[in-house]
């Protein structure tokens, strides 16, 4: 169509000037481009702007810290005591000594295991769930006000009622993860279902999708902003919990081992656990945002 | 011989709460095989809504729509709808928004190569096969409405359904595509039954023009043939006397007779 046209106009033009000078040598000229070094030095700038402005917060925090935990009779050390006392933490993070005498690797990664395994199960049941109660008038009727309830529930308060139940940390821990990460999205699912244009309904309609072709191609993919969204709530809310369940279950995990150093008058270790920690949760949050990146390109536009 | 499509009695009554309106009253309606329809009336007319019923998306209070002898109460690929503001859905891409049709139309008649070969034959059609991979975002708004034209086309439909088409778009992308809506019906042989205000749209276009009153119980107030030659052309129609006695007969209709009173 019109696009179409003034695509070739171009080349016609090109092509008549050809013809008019066609005795001419023809002289080939190359695009110009933006030299490497400049993109190179543009991309280096970039960068900086945003890296060095927390930087300088980040030193002159130290500073302060570091001036104002100096002095003698001081209840917390200074980052550079810190750094002293944790050096074979920091430096050594897979030594293994048998029971929860281990590496921060390993700490670190038996609590992800179990925010990996509640927090999937809470995806895929909240998903489900949330779809429901989005589809359905009654399902909505009769769940959401129950949802709006225990969704106040405090994620350590459910703890004592699943050991009760499991009688074992491990699956205890799973659980008190599960539920906490579940409300947000199973809430923000069954809004992005509600909010689904009539319009792909009816084009679902006439195209005649049976109810799976129709979860999977239009209710998932117009969803998912939604869907994502609640994700995103539901790692960071995950992630904050398994601590505090981990300081009551005990063993091996992040959380143990910070009450571990409190009860060994670590102070050091904690702050470098806390340290990790939200690098952690922080690196989780970005994980989940760049997989929205990637699913909902399109969608969120239009 | 049969008529193709029959709306036959068709009354439609919205009930909420206690309150209910009724929009359509008594809307009969033969349509040929081959025939291009053209329903025109003010807006809150039910016009819209009477597409839906034929659509299948809305259901009749009384009577019944039929297509080639069969009632048709629930929507299908036979009555493939364009609708208004185009409907593709965002995360596909071009081809993928027509394939999506073709897929579960054809889904034992065609095999996965012909059913490729039918999606581009269609965006050709429209000629949109050069943006097959970009996403509705990409694209103008007469190229989506294209697009939604071939996915609608892409079904084989029986019966060709547009909700005021063109209606969202300028001026001169409309009679663009108003063109090419006319080349394809002339090529195709399509059944088609399109919604519209715009009169001039309806007498370019149509074989014949239905008239709806105003509502609420709107009916069909008159139906008028509209005897032009086909292929029509735009600029030599608008000298043409009868072009020009059907679109004053529309006029007189729509503003002498029953003039839309605005809401008070």
């Amino acid at each position: 169509m019109n696009m179409h046209a003034l695509k070739t106009e171009p080349d016609a033009a090109v092509e008549a000037v050809v013809v008019a000078t066609a005795a001419a040598p023809v002289v080939a000229l190359t695009p110009k481009r933006a030299p490497r070094a400049e993109k190179y030095a543009k991309m280096a700038k970039e960068t900086a702007v945003r890296v060095v402005p927390p930087l300088i917060v980040l030193a002159l925090g130290m500073l302060f810290w570091e001036l104002v935990c100096q002095r003698a009779g001081s209840t917390l050390p200074p980052p550079s005591r810190v750094f002293k006392e944790t050096k074979e933490l920091i430096f050594d993070p897979f030594f293994d000594r048998g029971g929860i005498d281990k590496g921060l690797f390993w700490h670190m990664s038996a609590s992800l295991q179990r925010v990996a395994l509640g927090y999937s199960l809470a995806a895929v049941a909240g998903i489900a769930l949330g779809t429901l109660v989005g589809q359905s008038v009654w399902a909505m009727r009769g769940l959401d006000p129950i949802f709006q309830v225990l969704r106040t529930i405090p994620p350590l308060a459910w703890l004592p009622l699943s050991l009760a139940a499991f009688r074992d940390g491990q699956p205890s821990a799973i659980f008190v993860i599960f539920i906490t990460s579940i409300w947000p999205i199973i809430i923000n699912t069954a809004v992005g279902i509600r909010n689904i244009p009539q319009d792909y309904r009816n084009v679902a309609a006439v195209v005649q999708l049976n109810p799976l072709e129709f979860f999977w191609k239009i209710m998932i993919p117009a969803a998912a902003p939604y869907i994502f969204t609640g994700l995103r709530i539901g790692i960071g809310l995950s992630w904050l919990a398994i601590v505090a369940a981990e300081m009551l279950i005990g063993g091996v995990g992040i959380g143990f081992f910070i009450w571990d150093a409190w009860n060994s008058s670590h102070i050091s270790e904690i702050i470098l656990a806390l340290f990790y920690v939200g690098i952690i949760g922080f690196v989780l949050d970005r994980i989940i945002a760049g997989m929205a990146q990637i699913v909902t390109r399109g969608t969120a536009l239009n | 011989m049969h008529p193709y499509l029959k709306l036959d009695h068709i009354d439609k009554v919205f009930t909420r709460g206690n309150a209910s309106t009724e929009v359509l009253k008594d809307i009969n309606l033969t349509i040929d095989k081959g025939e291009y329809v053209s329903i025109i009336g003010h807006s809150g007319c039910g016009k819209s809504t009477l597409l839906n019923i034929v659509a299948g998306l809305t259901t009749t209070t009384m009577g019944c729509v039929l297509l080639e002898n069969r009632e048709v109460n629930s929507p299908g690929p036979d009555r493939a709808v364009v609708f208004q503001n185009h409907s593709l859905l965002p995360w596909l891409t071009v081809y993928e928004n027509v394939r999506l049709g073709v897929d579960k139309v054809f889904a034992s008649g065609k095999t996965r190569g012909e059913r490729d070969a039918w999606t581009m034959h269609n965006l050709n059609l429209v000629q949109m096969a050069h943006a097959r991979d970009k996403r509705p975002s990409e694209i103008s708004g007469g190229m989506k409405q294209r697009v939604g034209i071939a996915r609608a086309l892409a079904m084989e439909p029986k019966v060709l359904l547009l909700d005021e088409p063109f209606g969202a778009l300028d001026a001169l992308t409309r009679a663009h595509l108003q063109d090419s809506v006319m080349a394809l019906h002339q090529k195709l042989g399509n059944t088609i039954l399109m919604i519209t205000h715009d009169v001039d749209e309806a007498v370019l276009l149509s074989d014949r023009i239905v008239m709806m009153t105003n509502g609420p119980s709107a009916r069909i107030g008159e139906v008028l043939d509209v005897p032009l030659a086909r292929p029509r052309k735009r600029l030599e129609l608008a000298t043409n006397a009868g072009y020009l006695k059907c679109r004053q007969r529309v006029l007189e209709f729509l503003y002498e007779r029953h003039r839309f009173v605005e809401a008070a």
